[in-house]
């Protein structure tokens, strides 16, 4: 895995914002802006969604992204592309070395599928992608499709397996992506409680913006 | 009649032309067959709940729930809703593709060339994402909806670096994959080959229809019982119908 660091400051950063375990967080970030998503105590799904800011319904396209760069993985140097084939973001650093669009976002009822019947009260990233979005007033329900998981480790085997793998982040580690127009950022930092790979305890998690 | 065909009488068949788009309401009970006619083809596939089509397939739930990146018998669809909008009773494909997308109109002038109704009539080069579009429409839905789909009939791996590779041959003349609805689920779909199919020529294929009456839910006990979690998945599709 080829990991690439940035030397962009924190101090410089124009925003900065610690997302609390299991919360939501929208924001937007303007074309030739940097963000990074960073991972403070490590192995921590930062779940993220993109839309254009002029047209919120163009939005991330994940199998657009994977096909483009024949690979499944996101790292250093990925494009994400939108549903309109437009690239949104690329992405320009990465410590973290590997991340995750295939598995979603944990939902209340995907709970009761993957876990068991009675863990459908328990919070999730899909109540935090709604309740950011319906807030907001330009996204809903139906704008939410598959979305990526930053630090997350999800290999797909020769075989068609998909095994959700202990995860490769650990603390301090990032992934920076530069805006290639003005977008939505929608997060949920997971809250998920049933998955060993947070080790059962969902931590914060920075978002930080250059100009 | 048969005893095996009177368990599953044919109610409509209908063959898909290449490049050609379609979409109905599979109604709880009722199975549709897909088949291959000549092979190497490829039907790029979206489901939703057909009473409330803000519900719609979820691969990203299909695969997690069910380990796989690989679609085959033995596996369900699910929705956002953790139900099953179908469930994959028989393939005898044995692999199909959660990876590849659809071509944009841009994206299929790039690999193919121009391919315009003015010179081609029928034969005009089609794209996914517009006939995709198009069957979606028709039922007042629209970009928003057009998420993840499966194309059924193709094979795509993935290395060790992560890389994808296009599994040529995967289907063969014949192959035919089985869709049993436990719910009244809205099916749309189009036969355009693979975006990651090498092949420099604009040549999709064909496929037949089928649609069946299955008597007994029986014919979903593969699925429901190839993992715990697909107990649950029909558990909560049966809920619906309390």
């Amino acid at each position: 895995m080829n990991l690439t660091h940035s030397d962009k400051l924190p101090a410089a950063a124009m925003y900065r914002h610690e997302i609390p375990a299991g919360e939501p967080f929208l924001c937007e970030v303007k074309a030739g802006q940097t963000l990074r998503l960073l991972d403070l105590q490590g192995n921590q799904a930062v779940d993220t969604l993109f839309f254009s800011a002029k047209n919120p319904r163009e939005r991330y396209d994940p199998q657009r992204t994977l096909r483009k760069q024949n690979s499944v993985y996101l790292t250093t140097g990925t494009v994400l592309y939108s549903n309109l084939g437009n690239p949104l973001l690329t992405i320009t650093a990465d410590t973290c070395g590997r991340h995750d669009t295939l598995g979603g976002a944990c939902a209340q009822e995907s709970n009761t599928v993957r876990y068991a019947l009675d863990k459908r009260y328990m919070h999730s990233c899909r109540d935090n992608f709604l309740r950011a979005s319906l807030h907001d007033g330009r996204l809903g329900k139906r704008d939410i499709g598959a979305n990526i998981n930053f630090f997350m480790n999800v290999p797909v085997t020769p075989e068609g397996g998909l095994t959700f793998e202990d995860g490769i982040s650990g603390a301090g580690k990032y992934v920076e992506l530069k805006a290639a127009m003005d977008v939505i950022v929608l997060i949920s930092n997971c809250p998920q409680l049933n998955n060993p790979c947070n080790a059962y305890n969902p931590t914060p998690a920075e978002v930080l913006v250059w100009d | 009649m048969t005893a095996a065909l009177s368990l599953r009488p044919t109610l409509y068949e209908e063959l898909l032309p290449a490049g050609g788009h379609t979409s109905f309401v599979l109604k709880r009970g009722q199975l549709l067959r897909i088949t291959d006619l000549e092979g190497d083809a490829n039907v790029s596939l979206l489901l939703l709940n057909a009473t409330e089509k803000s519900e719609r397939l979820n691969l990203p739930d299909s695969l997690k729930c069910q380990h796989t990146a690989k679609l085959t018998a033995g596996h369900c669809l699910y929705s956002d809703m953790g139900r099953v909008l179908a469930a994959i009773t028989a393939d005898t494909c044995g692999w199909h593709d959660s990876f590849g997308g659809v071509l944009n109109a841009v994206e299929v002038e790039e690999k193919y060339g121009a391919g315009r109704y003015q010179e081609l009539r029928n034969g005009f080069f089609r794209n996914g994402v517009d006939n995709l579009l198009v069957e979606m429409g028709k039922w007042d839905l629209n970009l928003q909806d057009l998420l993840m789909n499966l194309n059924l009939f193709s094979k795509v791996t993935v290395d060790s670096q992560g890389c994808f590779h296009f599994e040529a041959g995967n289907s063969k003349a014949g192959n035919y994959i089985e869709l049993y609805a436990p719910m009244d689920t809205l099916v749309v779909l189009t036969a355009l080959q693979h975006p990651m199919d090498p092949n420099p020529e604009y040549a999709p294929k064909p496929v037949q229809l089928s649609w069946h009456k299955i008597e007994s839910d029986g014919i979903s006990v593969l699925c429901r019982t190839s993992r715990a979690e697909n107990d649950r998945g029909f558990h909560n599709t049966e809920r619906q119908y309390l």
